[in-house]
């Protein structure tokens, strides 16, 4: 390439963009002759910043959960210390909240999954095809209002004198107040297109072809779902399962809104890092949410399911 | 597989109910936005438009919908040049270690949103000694709004034929050549949906925002929950609510048309999630 430009003929019309574009086609045979120069090109600045940035960030975090906080000056001390990883795993509070955050994790999950995979079917599989997309943006709208205007929302509903208790009045029902069940009730409403949109990709990636054959070898619905659909639907699960579980294992904004006094892990970590100043208890206790979060990926790492997300 | 008429009309009821669980709490806002009693009891006693007024004269959320639109946009510009080079290499070359920064692209998505904030925080504030501000906060959205980008470039670029550059190649062009000709525009749109999903994704970003914005920095969400539990201020959140609600449709519509498939969540992500 460079040689030909090299070559024009005199009488060949030349443009002040010559030079710069002969050199940048010299850069450019290089690069077609190397394909590892093209890999260290593409790849250096953001694997980089990855490493740099986030990795750096976690070791950091690592590091500083070992480091204790001067009572008098306020300042970090790098001295090595287990003193916050062990109050966090062995003082009783600690354990409730964790415990507590938990279950509200677990509950969220299983609440969207029950939610989620009856509308993801009917969305896939059954809706008319021209009703397919809108109902898919329909259920990413919501997505998209701010996680804050959802929260608040909630704390609206469930407000004394609020939607919930004037709905439930004639049947006798009262809105359950701000505590665990809100904060559970919101996270699932939050947190509840993430675990559709999966599965629904999940469903809608499953050839009708497969399962007419196996209505036509005599399958009952019930059987073709069972023994077709699920477990070919199993990574998207777990797809869906990894964002609402992670998503509501770290939060503490929902709980503050509509939590009452509920404590979560979040909380805990949120006030350390404000109120308390205290960085390195703050680190001990976010490693748990970490340490839970890397396990869980860890068991489904082989379905497939990180390729989902 | 052949469903019968009353499964059918089932499923139609409970998606339509679970549709109904999704917006009546939005429609509970809007209708809020409007409601002349601060305390907003159900039903609503009378209609107004104080707060509407109030929410635009304001200077408070003009300043925060500034901060707010800065920092989206340089995330956003961030996290498509590195989110499209990641795509580019992990879908194109097979290397030592690739597997591994499979991995690293997810972990902001995949650990919760508190993580992530402490994480940085801690990076800044006591390793590096940095003061936080509005720079830190971009770099920690650009770091999960990255995720979005790389998503959506994959997608596409799993999905077109290599048979096109190669025949760039052979009938001569560079490598620069080929990319602007026959790589990116066929890139552009997934290009365009990578970034409005960034762009809402940090918009929109609370969680990781809190441990990284500097002390009197305000982004639209942090001013929202600074104002959340003011009794005097909540009726002009409910306006801001509702303004939020409305643009956030514009851009996954947006999104949805022009990426023609479904949008993973991983790319939405986090959102908030990460909050």
């Amino acid at each position: 390439m460079a040689q030909q430009i090299q070559q024009l003929p005199p009488g060949a019309p030349r443009t002040a963009g010559d030079v710069p574009r002969a050199k940048a086609n010299t850069f450019s045979a290089l690069l077609h002759r190397s394909p590892r120069l093209r890999l260290a090109g593409l790849l250096t600045a953001p694997a980089l910043w990855l490493v740099l940035v986030y990795i750096a960030a976690l070791a950091a975090l690592l590091v500083t959960a070992f480091w204790t906080v001067d009572t008098f000056t306020g300042q970090v001390s790098t001295e090595w210390t287990t003193e916050n990883i062990v109050t966090v795993l062995t003082d009783p509070v600690y354990q409730r909240i964790t415990l507590r955050t938990l279950w509200i994790a677990v509950a969220v999950t299983l609440i969207d999954m029950v939610l989620a995979l009856p509308i993801a079917f009917f969305i896939a599989k059954v809706a008319p095809a021209r009703w397919e997309k809108l109902l898919v943006v329909a259920v990413l709208m919501p997505l998209w209002a701010s996680y804050l205007v959802k929260a608040y929302a909630w704390r609206n509903v469930l407000a004394e004198g609020g939607l919930l208790e004037w709905l439930g009045a004639p049947i006798g029902l009262s809105s359950p107040g701000y505590g665990e069940t809100a904060v559970i009730l919101t996270l699932s409403y939050i947190w509840l297109p993430y675990m559709i949109l999966p599965i629904y990709a999940g469903f809608d990636r499953v050839p009708d072809s497969l399962l007419e054959a196996s209505g036509d070898l005599g399958a009952k619905p019930l059987t073709t779902m069972r023994l077709v659909m699920l477990p070919l639907l199993v990574p998207s699960i777990i797809a869906g399962t990894i964002f609402t579980f992670s998503l509501s294992l770290g939060d503490y904004i929902t709980a503050q809104i509509v939590g009452g006094t509920t404590q979560m892990l979040g909380t805990v970590v949120y006030a350390n890092v404000g109120a308390a100043n205290n960085l390195p208890f703050a680190a001990a206790v976010s490693l748990v949410p970490i340490a839970i979060i890397m396990f869980y990926l860890f068991i489904v790492r082989r379905t497939g399911a990180l390729n989902n997300l | 597989m052949r469903l019968s008429r009353s499964a059918k009309v089932v499923l139609g009821v409970i998606t339509a109910l679970v549709f109904l669980f999704i917006y009546t709490p939005l429609l509970l806002v809007v209708v809020n936005s409007f409601n002349a009693d601060r305390t907003f009891g159900w039903p609503p006693k009378g209609f107004t438009l104080e707060w509407w007024g109030k929410a635009f004269d304001s200077p408070g959320v003009r300043e925060a919908v500034v901060s707010s639109l800065w920092v989206a946009v340089v995330a956003t510009v961030v996290s498509l040049v590195l989110g499209t080079l990641l795509a580019l290499s992990l879908q194109r070359y097979a290397f030592f270690g690739r597997d591994v920064i499979n991995l690293l692209v997810i972990l902001p998505i995949a650990l919760p949103g508190v993580v992530t904030g402490i994480a940085l925080n801690n990076m800044f504030t006591t390793i590096l000694g940095v003061p936080l501000s509005l720079w830190t906060v971009v770099i920690a959205h650009a770091t999960f709004c990255m995720v979005t980008v790389f998503n959506n470039v994959i997608a596409r670029l799993r999905r077109m034929s290599p048979g096109l550059e190669e025949a760039s190649a052979d009938l001569g062009a560079g490598v620069f050549t080929t990319f602007n000709l026959v790589t990116f525009p066929q890139l552009r749109s997934a290009l365009l949906a990578g970034g409005l999903l960034a762009f809402a994704l940090s918009f929109d970003e609370i969680i990781v925002t809190t441990f990284t914005i500097g002390a009197g920095e305000t982004t639209l969400p942090i001013w929202i929950l600074q104002n959340l539990f003011r009794p005097n201020q909540a009726p002009v959140v409910n306006v801001v609510a509702v303004v939020l609600i409305v643009v956030s449709i514009v851009p996954i519509w947006l999104a949805q048309r022009l990426s023609g498939e479904s949008v993973g969540v991983g790319g939405a992500r986090v959102k908030a999630e990460k909050g």
